[in-house]
């Protein structure tokens, strides 16, 4: 009892344990480092699963939260708290982190401690931001998780891993250094970093903040998230860091740490400063479309495997961005459970692509052809991976992609549009992708006798591809879970907007019965 | 007014400063007779250390004719500057030993240095903050030079005592006009001075020009990377910390209780602040050079406690009072000045005989090659750079707060922008540490790891960055409940 009271730090910490316990081993222990690592992230996984029961299904709300004062000027409260849409970011935190370790099994060969090290201390950065409730305690966490990811990229990635490294702390530090800048304004304003507190105060109107200044603030807040999604035209650094990162930082870094941008949207932009969010709706939803068709355009034409998946990834996180500033709650909904299934799918072709790097050490497109014939199970698992990843029904991407656009439609049917034709651009790079990879003659010799999936591969694949089915077919079971959480995010805007604005107009009031009913007709 | 003479109670004000002084004495006398260095760093220790806690019994009040104050403001100061001499002496022994210079001297000028720093914060006169002033600069010139065979250091010397001298004299003269406009030397009385008037504002000026040149404050910096780089390491951890967190305080002193022309005062300290932190990373950024970046990211950080004194300025019309942004700017001097003893002590250690590895490429691959000197230089650039946990973090987060507090969001704006850059340059030396592998053969002098002095010194440093980084209340609830002004009036 006294344990499950403290589920929520053990979560947070376990790792760090386990980072600790990582440090006692000898360097040259290999295998007991990667052991100790999996099973400590292992037990992270089956901990977190634990959080499933605690989260009562249908209600907003934070579920179980945790309490403490840490320092009393600044009023900084060790804060801790988890509802439906974080739930689940952790879980797949916790999920992706062990197959992390399996997927360097193998890739990494050198400096193995202080590898394994930095992947538990990434997790401990990404599961505390996604659990903080304290804006204090969210920007530490926030900042900390650069410095594994940082060397997790420059010393164990691929040619130019350095100058990525630099440029992906560069990127997100500018960001959040707004942000805090943005952060302290608030307490300033209201003598609270507790983000529950300064919600209430936000929507009971105590805290009136004039137009101009909610923009300036959403924006600190808002740039410092785009950064990390990331959003057209702060995309940059993504391809660098995803290119250069080993195979489990890109893992990490495409499946949970670009949500983390998402997630800040959600849980600080829109509540917090609903008139600017709406007001800047439409310019965000264009920057998203943008992303949506140029990172899908230029994954096109890409010659490198890896850097496709990566603009596929801009591409895919701009659905995300959509659904959240359309703000409709279908697709809001779609918004969080894409972020779930580009999390596995996304994940799972890193993992994939990383393979075929282990065994040719190359991501050139052209280096590769035919594959389907040396290696017939990698191949058939791929295309479950691409498949899910463009959204064919039945999987995990068509769920999030078909509400996102569907809540989209209902209020700006010209944004759906647009947004559809990067469904279709998506099929294109993909399937294309995948042809020239795996079908016809083998051009190279080197390509003839290539090792198929070992076990320890297809373990992690078929876990991965079973939960993209699962997640496409039993997809209620996610939804009822952070359906009222997200609502609970767009009532808070509107109650707010009742508070200034006498009448809302049509278009800003998500058509509620209509939204359910679609809803419900989605999810089976 | 016939003052009266000085009587016990006036000594009481300022033992700390004389306690110093004579054990800085008794180490040049001790020189003919004690050829054991370790014994002569054992007795600069203790009189660092015995300087320090007499400032627990010194009493507070004004003493001298309220030349000179004692209170919760100096007594903070008096902590810090002998923290920082301490932990520079015990830096400074292996130093000397490889370097074979003469230890008693140079501990005496480091003692009479700090004397120097202390009298300086508890000045209540600007003739008595004067011989404060001169007591650290002229020992400070000396240090400088210490090294007489190196031209380098020679030359540190020289630069640092013409303008330093030149500095001095704007200063005096600052002080000459003040006194004709106000027709006293006290700072109490700027009060009731005229604030608008033209000759008062002149004095200031040029007061602060002088100052601004002690704490590297743009434009008047143009001097610290010569000096910084040419001085003995230690010398420079001396000089990063001390003289400047002293000065800061009589900055604050005089310009904190002086109302003379607010709005006049925020827009000097707005525009230094800019020009110091622009100046600052924008020169570290082109170093390759590990202690002349240092010496930049220094400058820098100057910057980012003006931001505080440009709060300062503002906050006396601000209902809350001047506490948080005079409790910020304290923080911030304490945490950047202990982080920046550690973080040169390092360079010193790695520097090597003559100090010939100073460069980024001498710290490739020196996390494989020295953990543990490898992870203390990164958790000091990471406290300079404000990461979470680490003391530069919470100092940059009251400055943060000072500033919008104050509705200067410009410049907090400005800040940040500085802040990212320093991120980019001191990233660099991390990522040169862990991500660069050494090119050729690690020379054969070098230090295989820190020695056991060094490694004290760093470890303080590391546990004070993490410790201020974790709980930053207690030392900072400290500052702001008991105001350190509101004794002095």
């Amino acid at each position: 009892m006294a344990l499950s009271g403290h589920l929520l730090s053990l979560l947070t910490f376990f790792p760090a344990l386990g980072a600790l316990a990582l440090l006692a081993l000898r360097k040259d222990d290999e295998l007991w480092i990667r052991w100790l690592t999996f099973a400590v992230s292992m037990v992270e996984f089956l901990a977190s699963l634990a959080l499933l029961g605690k989260v009562s299904v249908g209600a907003a709300g934070y579920s179980i939260e945790e309490f403490g004062r840490w320092m009393s000027s600044p009023a900084i409260n060790y804060h801790l708290g988890v509802d439906g849409i974080s739930l689940f970011l952790v879980i797949l935190t916790t999920f992706l982190t062990p197959i992390c370790v399996m997927a360097s099994w193998h890739g990494v060969h050198h400096r193995i401690k202080e590898f394994h090290v930095m992947l538990l201390l990434l997790e401990v950065g990404v599961v505390g931001v996604f659990l903080s409730l304290d804006m204090f305690l969210f920007f530490l966490f926030w900042e900390v998780m650069l410095i594994p990811m940082a060397f997790l990229i420059g010393i164990w990635g691929h040619d130019r891993r350095i100058y990525a490294a630099v440029k992906f702390v560069l990127y997100t530090m500018a960001g959040s250094i707004l942000m805090l800048v943005g952060i302290i304004w608030l307490y300033n304003a209201t003598g609270t970093f507790d983000l529950p507190a300064i919600q209430k105060i936000v929507q009971t109107g105590v805290l009136l903040l004039s137009p101009r200044t909610e923009m300036i603030l959403f924006l600190a807040f808002f740039l410092a998230f785009a950064i990390k999604v990331p959003l057209f035209p702060l995309h940059t650094w993504l391809p660098d860091a995803h290119v250069e990162a080993p195979t489990a930082g890109s893992i990490i870094l495409a499946g949970v740490l670009l949500k983390m941008g998402t997630y800040g949207m959600i849980r600080f932009c829109l509540p917090l400063f609903p008139d600017a969010s709406r007001r800047a709706a439409p310019g965000v939803a264009l920057l998203a479309i943008i992303g949506i068709i140029y990172g899908a355009l230029v994954a096109l034409v890409q010659p490198n495997l890896k850097k496709l998946v990566a603009y596929s990834s801009v591409s895919h996180l701009g659905f995300v961005v959509l659904g959240i500033f359309a703000l409709t709650n279908i697709s809001l909904q779609g918004a969080v459970y894409q972020m779930l299934a580009h999390g596995i799918s996304t994940g799972a072709l890193f993992l994939l692509v990383g393979m075929l790097y282990d065994r040719r050490h190359t991501f050139e497109i052209s280096e590769y052809g035919g594959l389907a014939t040396p290696m017939p199970q990698y191949a058939a698992l791929f295309l479950f991976v691409v498949l899910s990843s463009l959204g064919l029904p039945m999987l995990n991407g068509f769920v999030g992609e078909y509400l996102i656009l569907l809540g989209t439609y209902l209020v700006h049917w010209k944004w759906a549009a647009w947004a559809a034709t990067g469904v279709i651009l998506s099929a294109c790079y993909l399937l294309w992708a995948y042809q020239r990879v795996f079908f016809g003659e083998v051009t190279h010799q080197k390509n003839r006798d290539l090792q198929d999936v070992s076990p320890r591969e297809k373990w992690m694949l078929v876990t991965m591809v079973v939960i993209t089915l699962w997640m496409g077919i039993g997809s209620p079971f996610f939804t009822v879970r952070f359906a009222a959480s997200c609502t609970a995010v767009l009532q808070e805007m509107n109650r707010n907007v009742m508070h200034e604005v006498s009448a809302p107009t049509p278009a800003e009031r998500p058509p509620a019965g209509m939204a359910d009913k679609s809803m419900e007709r989605a999810s089976r | 007014m016939i003052p009266n003479p000085p009587g016990l109670i006036d000594v009481y004000r300022v033992l700390p400063e004389l306690c110093w002084c004579a054990f800085g004495v008794v180490l040049m006398l001790l020189q003919p007779f004690l050829k054991n260095r370790q014994g002569l760093t054992f007795v600069g220790l203790i009189g660092a250390a015995a300087g320090t806690l007499t400032t627990s019994i010194a009493a507070y009040g004004s003493g001298f004719n309220g030349l000179v104050q004692f209170d919760t403001f100096s007594m903070f100061f008096h902590w810090l500057v002998g923290l920082i001499a301490f932990l520079v002496i015990l830096a400074s022994d292996s130093y000397l030993e490889r370097e074979r210079l003469e230890p008693a001297e140079f501990y005496a000028l480091i003692l009479f240095a700090t004397a120097g720093m202390g009298v300086l914060a508890s000045a209540q006169e600007l003739l008595t903050a004067f011989i404060g002033l001169e007591m650290s600069s002229i020992s400070s010139y000396v240090l400088a030079g210490y090294r007489r065979d190196s031209i380098k250091s020679s030359e540190a010397a020289m630069k640092y005592f013409l303008l330093g001298s030149f500095a001095t004299a704007f200063f005096l003269y600052g002080i000459a006009l003040v006194y004709g406009a106000t027709g006293s030397t006290y700072l109490a009385k700027f009060a009731g001075a005229d604030p608008s008037s033209n000759l008062l504002r002149l004095g200031l000026t040029l007061i602060l020009i002088g100052l601004g040149f002690k704490v590297a404050a743009a434009p008047f910096q143009i001097w610290t990377p010569d000096v910084y780089e040419g001085a003995p390491t230690p010398v420079t951890a001396l000089f990063s910390a001390g003289p400047k967190a002293a000065t800061f305080a009589l900055l604050l002193r005089i310009f904190g209780t002086s109302e003379a022309a607010t709005d006049f005062w925020f827009w000097a300290f707005w525009i230094l602040a800019v020009l110091t932190m622009f100046a600052g990373n924008l020169g570290a950024l082109v170093q390759a050079n590990v202690k002349r970046m240092l010496a930049y990211s220094s400058i820098a950080h100057a910057g980012y406690t003006l931001v505080a004194f440009a709060a300062v300025t503002t906050m006396k019309m601000n209902p809350d009072g001047p506490a948080p942004a005079y409790g910020a700017a304290l923080f911030y001097l304490a945490s950047y000045s202990l982080v920046s003893v550690g973080a040169f002590t390092i360079v010193s250690e790695l520097g090597g005989s003559g100090e010939r590895h100073l460069t980024q490429d001498d710290y490739a691959g020196l996390g494989t090659r020295q953990p543990f000197a490898a992870a203390m230089l990164s958790l000091f650039l990471l406290s300079f750079l404000g990461l979470p946990i680490t003391a530069g973090f919470f100092g940059k987060l009251y400055i943060f707060n000072a500033a919008i507090k104050s509705k200067l969001l410009g410049l907090a704006i400005l800040m940040a922008v500085n802040s990212v850059i320093g991120v980019y340059y001191y990233l660099r030396l991390i990522v040169v540490m862990y991500m660069h592998e050494y090119k050729g053969t690690p020379p054969a002098d070098e230090p295989q790891r820190l020695t056991p002095t060094a490694a004290m010194v760093v470890t303080v440093a590391a546990l004070i960055t993490v410790y201020l980084g974790l709980l930053p209340n207690h030392v900072l609830g400290l500052l702001i409940a008991q105001n350190p002004m509101a004794s002095s009036r």
